[in-house]
Order: C-alpha cells, then structure tokens, then sequence
C-alpha cells in the first residue's frame, strides 16, 4: 500500500490550483505543439526550460508532463485530418486515420485515438507507477559496471535499432558525444575541447544544446523550405463514438497499451516500432480485413493506444534508472540536473514528493486532455492554418531568449548559432536528432560511471564485466550491433526465407526517429510502410 | 489582351469568378484564373482544391471561352501574383472580389484588394459577394 499512499500524496500536490493550472497549460501547450508537424514536445521543453527556472521544481515537471502527454494526443489529429504526421510516432495512425477522414469518418477516428489515448496512458500510469517503485529495488543493487552497460546498451539501442541509417546514427551519437566532453575532466581538472577559451571550460550548457539542435536547427530547416502546395484538411464536426465503433475499438487499445507500454519502458523502446507492431497485428486479428487500407476503426485504435502506452513506460527507466530513451525524457532529464536533482535510482527515496507529484499529474494530464480533445478537435486543426514565419520567428526569439538567460553570457548565443547551424546541417544530410541529445546528456554520466568501475578495479579493464547483470547486457549490445550482419548470413543460408526477412527488417526501420519530417518525405515513408504491411503477410504465405 | 480574375473558393470569389465569366462572354477573350497561396502555412483554405479547380476548367469550356487557370505557390501574395498575370497577359481588366472588412481588421490586416487597386496598370472591377453583374 506504499505505494498507494504515495500516489495519493502525490495527488494531493498536483491537485492545488497552482499547480493544476501549469498542468493545463502544459496540456493545451503539448497539444499545440503535437499538432504541428515539426514541432515537438522535446522542443516546447528545452524551449521552456529556463523560463521555469524561476518556478518549483513540482510545478516545472507537472507542466513537461502535460507537454509531453499532449504532444502524444496532438500528433494523431494532424494525422487524422491533414494525412501528415505531427509526431513521428503518429505515422502510422495516419495510414488508416486519413482513410477514415476521407470517408467521412473523420470523427469516429478522432474520437477513437483520444479516448483510446486516454485508456492507454491511464492505463500505462498506473503500470509506472506499479513498475518504477520495483525497477528501483533491483537498480539499487547495481553498481557501477552494470550501470555503465545500461547506458551503453541505452545509447548503442537508440542508434541503431531507430532511424534509417546505422552509420548516420552513429555519426550524430559521436557528435553528441564529443559536445559533451567539452569542458573541464572532473576527475583530474583537465582542459578538454575547450579550444583556449575559458568560456568553455564549465562544459556547454545542454538548455543551450537543446534549444539550439531542436528549435535553431529546425527553424532554419523550414526556412529553407519554406514554400510548399498548401494541403487540406478534411472538416470535421465534434468527435463522436457509435456503438459499433466503441465494440471494435476496446481491444486494440488494450492490445495497443500492451505493445506500448514494454516497448517504451525498454531501453531501446521508442513509440514508433509498439504503434507498427500493434498495425500489423490488428490487421492480422481484425474481423474485418478487408477495410485496412480503406479506414478500419481498429488501424486508428491500435497504435494511438500503443504510443500514448509508450510515453509513460518511458518514463520507467527515466525515473527509476535516470536513463532517457526518447528526446523529451532526455530534456526532462536535463531539467532534473539543472534543478539540482540528481537522477537515478536514489530519485524516489531523495525526491519522493516530486516523482509522485509528477505521476499524479501524468494521470491528471491525461483526463485533461481527454476532455480538450474530444470537443476542440476542429479548433486544433485550424493551428495549421498559421503561417510559418510568424510561428518560427515567436519560437526563435524563445530560443534566444532562454540561451541568454542561462548564464547572460552573449557567448551561449554564439554556441546557439553555431549548433543551430550544425542542427540544421543535420536535417539537410538525413542525421537523426535523437543521438546527439541523448549523447550531450548520457555522454557525462556514462564517463562518470566508466572511471568509477575503472577506480574501483584499479584501472584493470576487467572490472567492466566484473558484475554478472554487466555480462548479459554485453551480450544484448553484441546481437544489436551485429544483427545485420547474422541477418545476412541467416539469409545466405536459407536463401527461400529472404522475403519475409526483407519485409521485417523494412518494419523495424521507420525513418522515425526523425520527428521533423517534410511532408514528402513523411507521404513517402507511409507509402513504405503500407507497402510492408503488405509485404510481409505476403512473404509468409510464399514460405510456410 | 486578356481578363484576369483573382479567384479564392469564398462567395466573394466566386462572385467574382462569375463576373469575369460575363466579362469574357461579352468579348471573347483569354480568361485566366488566378488562385494562389504564400504556401507557408500547412493549410490554407484560400488555395482551392483539385475538384473545384476542375470544375471550373469545365465550366469554362463548356461556356467556349478561352481560359488559363494558374495556382501558383511562390511565397508571393494574392495582390503579386494578380498584378504579375496581369502584365504577362497584358490584361485589359482585372477582376476581384471585395468582403466587408471593420476599420480595425483593415488597419491590421492590410488589403490584397486595396494593393490590386492601386497598383494595376488596367482598370479594375470589384464585386461584391450576393450581387449580380
């Protein structure tokens, strides 16, 4: 009941009005920013970051989880409506949402994604909270060699497990990782990366890292396309359920969190594979195969569940272990440190009043958003018709504005510039985002861990897998990073297998950790994506 | 010689899409519609759809005058794109459609019409929505 109880404390400081009040702004503000395509949730957060310096530490997160909930809830109704993606973790629901939208269901498929929404996020709260308390009564017992694995197993996972390219993954986690040694070593006082400038030597703050990658690089990005055909979006009423639509929407979600929910809460999770697992398992399972492809209730159900059951499991290992696995749980790990809150396994016994509180809004969040989704769902969509420029101006004086308030040193402006240009050349050569910033932050802590295992061993290599927990980690790194290659030789030996392999690799690499996409880019990725889904049973049937 | 027409999918539009129609009639000449968009935001609704801008080609032929109707995305405004057909075509009149604006929203917003207005080298015919030519 321990638990139980802390919860409840939790809920009794979300629920004061103050608080309540940055949660609804955090909702309205997540939604807003999950509509628009390009813009995201990691962003609103690093963005906002030093404006809530001022705030309690309480307030500032129950504000980053309503962003980041709302963000899930915003994705699926550009989605729906618009045929593009907000978040990348909405591409597949657009595949039946828009189907459904132009066949005059356009309410039906909203109304299903938000209180489906909705099941899966209470749903995979209640999991959290069940499941953090647990993670930390084993994470306690690890010491520092298996520390250091997660980490490595973390960032080797996110590179390259999502996004298209392995090579182009690793280049952005090697960049994140050098922006990160910048600075002073911490153990011996010596001068890294600092180029002779002293101005260096305290490390780069990561607001100004994030706000630079997500809001400068991505600013700059539409700039540079900036002119485009006008799409249209379908009109849309209040969104409503039928009888039948509820009957043949309750199992996918609860399918949908199913999928979500260990998906997100593993290392390498990630929302984007558990939304197009739950696709293809919905179309597998579905009374009524013959509408995918032509608007099936279930298409839209299954994987809106599925990502909303993600958000929350990743905030498991983020909470329980200090190991972010998307760009928003990374920022939100940034928050911690720059309030002075050290993350990790000690979280909830140190910060215990703070965790609880944020678990009780994320519950709080998402019946909030319930209830602005359901009936503002058309003023949502009229978002879309705000011109660019005016948007991307507010965002850059925001971003300019924050760097500068970290340290009221003009110099972080130069460094926003600088890694704005370099986030914005990263767009341009198809490099995810999402190595890099969980470089910057993890690169530090994964350092801190390497050198305690190594003092701690004497400097003998050794110690690294001196912890059993250690050893099997390595194991799981091994077969990630050499799955192509015993993909190939599996497919060499069995030559007969290589279509359904060819179609379950295809599935497993969305070029999703890219939450920015370009509208041709994201139509083209939904064309690859239906064409899987069709692949792969086809594959089966060749090969039974 | 031609007669340009600065369509948007709004009863103004249309109105002055049918005004310009009774313009070519009368002289038979090349007809070209305009309907274009800055193309920044992600929606516009001024941008008409696929199947209005079909019908009208249809109406147009059906009707036996000469047209050109053009869509263009250029991050130009209305009022550019208008004026800029217009001096391609060397047009003999501009047609567009006028909405009722409150002193206020003229003072914020600024006016494609009043730009079309004041800057055209040929006559102009304003019309306003629910009113016959």
């Amino acid at each position: 009941m321990d638990v139980f109880s802390s919860l409840m404390d939790g809920f009794a400081t979300a629920l004061t009005p103050m608080n309540l009040l940055y949660a609804v702004i955090g909702v309205v503000l997540g939604t807003a920013v999950g509509v628009l395509p390009g813009l995201g949730p990691a962003m609103t957060v690093a963005l906002l970051l030093p404006v809530t310096y001022a705030l309690e530490p309480t307030s500032a997160f129950i504000m980053f989880a309503g962003i980041y909930y709302g963000g899930m809830y915003g994705g699926s109704t550009t989605s729906i409506l618009l045929n593009t993606p907000g978040e990348s973790s909405s591409v597949v629901t657009a595949i039946e949402g828009n189907k459904m939208a132009k066949a005059g269901r356009a309410a039906q498929a909203l109304a299903t994604a938000a209180i489906g929404s909705f099941v899966a996020g209470t749903i995979g709260t209640t999991l959290l909270a069940v499941c953090a308390p647990i993670v930390v009564q084993f994470a306690v017992s690890l010491g520092s060699p298996s520390y250091f694995a997660i980490m490595v197993l973390a960032l080797l996972a996110v590179t390259a497990v999502l996004g298209s390219s392995r090579l182009r993954g690793f280049a952005s986690l090697g960049l994140g990782l050098a922006i990160g040694l910048v600075g002073m070593d911490s153990v011996t006082g010596q001068q890294r990366l600092t180029f002779g400038l002293p101005l260096l030597a305290d490390g780069l703050d990561i607001v100004v890292v994030a706000v630079a990658i997500f809001a400068v690089g991505e600013a700059l990005w539409v700039a540079a396309h900036l002119r485009r055909t006008p799409l249209h979006i379908i009109p849309v009423g209040r969104p409503w359920m039928g009888k039948q639509d509820w009957k043949r929407s309750w199992k996918p979600w609860l399918r949908g969190t199913a999928f979500g929910f260990p998906f997100g809460a593993l290392p390498a999770g990630g929302a984007e594979i558990p939304t197009f697992l739950s696709y293809v398992t919905e179309k597998r399972l579905s009374k009524h195969p013959e509408e995918f492809g032509h608007g099936a209730i279930e298409g839209v159900a299954g994987p809106e569940a599925a990502n909303n059951a993600a958000a929350a499991g990743t905030l498991t290992p983020m909470l329980a272990l200090g190991l972010p696995t998307n760009a928003t749980a990374a920022v939100m790990l940034a928050a911690f440190t720059s309030y002075g809150i050290q993350p990790g396994p000690q979280l909830f016994a140190t910060e215990g009043p703070l965790v609880w509180a944020l678990i009780a809004s994320l519950f709080i969040g998402n019946l909030l958003l319930l209830i602005i989704n359901l009936p503002l769902a058309p003023v949502w969509a009229k978002l879309l018709q705000l011109p660019r420029p005016y948007l991307y101006a507010g965002i850059l004086f925001f971003a300019t504005l924050g760097a500068y308030s970290v340290n009221l040193q003009a110099f972080d402006l130069v460094m926003l510039l600088v890694l704005g240009a370099l986030g914005f050349m990263m767009r341009r050569f198809g490099l995810p985002v999402l190595p890099l910033v969980l470089g910057v932050i993890l690169g530090p802590r994964l350092e801190g861990q390497l050198r305690k295992t190594l003092q701690l061993s004497a400097g003998d290599p050794a110690g690294l897998w001196s912890e059993p927990i250690a050893v099997g980690i390595y194991v799981i790194v091994a077969i990630i990073l050499f799955w192509p290659l015993l993909m190939r030789l599996w497919r060499m030996a069995r030559p007969e297998a290589a279509p359904a392999v060819a179609g379950m690799q295809a599935t497993t690499v969305p070029d999703a950790a890219r939450t920015n996409d370009e509208n041709a880019d994201t139509l083209a990725m939904d064309d690859r994506a239906t064409d899987t889904s069709q692949t792969t049973p086809a594959g089966r049937q060749e090969n039974p | 010689m031609s007669i340009i027409v600065g369509y948007l999918p709004t009863p103004e539009g249309t109105a002055a899409l049918e005004a310009a129609i009774s313009e070519a009639r009368k002289n038979a000449k090349l007809l070209v519609v305009i309907n274009s968009s800055r193309g920044d935001a992600f929606v516009d609704k001024r941008y008409a759809v696929d199947e209005e801008i079909s019908g009208i080609e249809e109406r147009l032929t059906k009707e036996g005058i000469e047209h050109l109707v053009q869509q263009p995305v250029r991050g130009n405004d209305a009022a550019n794109e208008v004026l800029q057909a217009a001096e391609q075509h060397r047009a003999e009149l501009i047609v567009i459609g006028l909405r009722r604006r409150t002193p206020v929203g003229k003072l914020i917003m600024g006016s494609t019409a009043q730009h079309i207005l004041l800057e055209a080298d040929c006559p102009v015919l304003a019309v306003k929505a629910g009113q016959e030519p």
